[in-house]
């Protein structure tokens, strides 16, 4: 198995790490039994996610497609955020091994976690 | 930028002094062995030199090795030919749940075709539990299969106690010595068992090339069938290059075992300390004070072993993960499990194992790195609350 440049350079310098305090929505997959999981800070004004942030405990895969992800949704709608699909950020990393496809699906996840709790949220307003 | 090599157990570069003695036989002497012409016996020579190099390493006779296309190979032979030979003795295997995959398959392909097999229990340190393995001897007992030291965490068996079981209840025992030679003192006679698998390429010797040993006065069936090579045991045309470099290589590393096992422990122990001292949430996998010289094993907790690997990678320093995150659920080591590692902790192990050529800087520089690549991985974990300094709840 191999990870192509792209993938080592963004698990090398990964962008958006961290927590967002007071966060609008937050998003949790995974379990640490599997060795993933994903967690998803989304700060959010007026429908638009104005940060991102995650925490990640993973395989090189997992961290790069939990970075691409919220890169990938900063400064878009939450409904445009919700369409980013797995196969989008594996397309913006230049692929990924076959066998680590699975920790794509994990960032979509997470991302859609993270704005059903803002949603949820907001309707208790 | 520097490479530093620490996965000397998966396997070693081959010694200037072994491919020196190798390379006439790719051209010169490239005789078949087994041709009675001159080209022939010149390459016959080499391989009957490199068996009695091997017999002299592991205190047997030289008809009693067989040189093999690997330790896999040795070991597959071991398994299933004790059991096609014995089948009418019986059919029970005893093995342990640590085993190289080459052992465990071989016994698992068995009891697809009819064969019982009992996987012992390890403790804590990854030492099989003798209680077990001789409450597990039944009358229809015709092999024990145990290896010498632990591929992943170094934990050294009790081979001799296991010997002494098998020879009580009149069972063969077979030992996977691939991680032991050049490591600690490998003797067939001190061991007291009936066969032995040896690799050339975990002692500075070429890949592609084992031997089995097989006492005298005991047959198992063939494994490849062929020609009559190996004394009509083993098919296929012998590997004469690779051959001539497994002697020469088990020769060095019996002379110098002394030395190679003082310089990898002064390296390993350095290692472990700073390591124990320096990171926290560490834990050494496999027994403190029974393992092999050049093994160390740790779990780093709240992170994963495939990030710390690439990291330590891309930092120039070559290692091992116990685990492969590959089929969509990472597979934790079936060892680290066996010895009932937590799960969680068991994904984030990296096994370092040193050679020769490492030195003490190396491993000053690997501790180093290895401390920023640990705090950064954790400092993206949600498994830890570092504010709080204490787990989260996920």
């Amino acid at each position: 198995m191999m990870y192509n440049e792209k993938v080592i350079e963004v698990f090398s310098n990964p962008k958006n790490v961290g927590v967002i305090e007071n966060a609008d929505g937050v998003g949790t997959v995974g379990n640490a039994t599997c060795g993933d999981i994903m967690k998803i800070y989304l700060k959010i004004d007026n429908g638009v996610i104005t940060d991102a942030k995650f925490q990640t405990f993973g395989c090189a895969a997992a961290i790069a497609t939990s970075s691409t992800a919220t890169e990938m949704i900063k400064g878009k709608t939450v409904e445009e955020a919700e369409k980013l699909t797995n196969a989008a950020v594996v397309e913006s990393l230049g692929g990924l091994p076959a066998q680590k496809m699975h920790c794509s699906v994990l960032a979509e996840e997470a991302i859609a976690e993270a704005i059903k709790d803002y949603r949820s949220r907001q309707a208790k307003k | 930028m520097e490479r530093i090599y620490f996965d000397h157990a998966a396997t070693t570069p081959v010694s200037a002094e072994v491919l020196e003695k190798m390379m006439p036989y790719f051209s010169e002497n490239f005789g078949n062995a087994h041709s009675q012409h001159n080209f022939g016996r010149n390459a016959i020579k080499g391989v009957d030199d490199a068996r009695s190099q091997v017999a002299a390493a592991i205190g047997c006779r030289p008809n009693e090795v067989y040189f093999t296309g690997s330790g896999t190979e040795a070991n597959n032979w071991a398994v299933k030919g004790t059991a096609w030979a014995r089948e009418s003795k019986g059919r029970h295997i005893i093995t342990s749940k640590i085993e190289h995959p080459s052992v465990l398959n071989s016994c698992k392909w068995l009891e697809k075709h009819g064969f019982e097999v009992s996987y012992i229990s390890v403790d804590k340190d990854g030492t099989v539990s003798l209680d077990e393995l001789e409450k597990a001897v039944r009358p229809d007992t015709i092999l024990i299969s145990v290896m010498m030291a632990n591929n992943e965490v170094g934990t050294i068996q009790p081979y001799k106690e296991i010997a002494a079981i098998a020879k009580k209840h009149g069972v063969l025992y077979h030992v996977d010595a691939v991680q032991a030679v050049g490591a600690i003192k490998v003797d067939v006679n001190d061991i007291g068992c009936d066969m032995l698998t040896l690799s050339a390429h975990k002692f500075y010797g070429p890949k592609g090339v084992g031997a089995l040993y097989i006492r005298n006065g005991l047959k198992i069936e063939k494994l490849i069938v062929g020609g009559g090579q190996e004394r009509a045991m083993r098919g296929g045309t012998t590997n004469t290059p690779a051959v001539v470099g497994l002697g020469q290589a088990i020769e060095n590393a019996v002379k110098n075992l002394g030395s190679y096992a003082e310089h990898c422990r002064n390296l390993r122990d350095r290692f472990i300390g700073r390591v124990e001292k320096e990171i926290p949430y560490v834990k050494l996998n496999g027994s403190r004070t029974n393992r092999l010289p050049n093994n160390a094993n740790f779990s780093f907790e709240y992170i994963e072993g495939e990030s710390i690997l690439y990291r330590l990678d891309l930092a120039g320093i070559a290692v091992s993960s116990g685990s492969a995150c590959s089929s969509g659920s990472l597979e934790p080591s079936h060892v680290l499990l066996a010895m009932g590692v937590d799960i969680v902790l068991g994904h984030g192990s990296i096994r370092f194992s040193f050679g020769k050529d490492n030195t003490v800087e190396q491993i000053d520089y690997a501790v180093d790195k290895l401390k920023e690549i640990v705090k950064t991985l954790r400092e993206m974990s949600p498994l830890f609350n570092w504010k709080d300094g204490e787990k989260e709840n996920i």
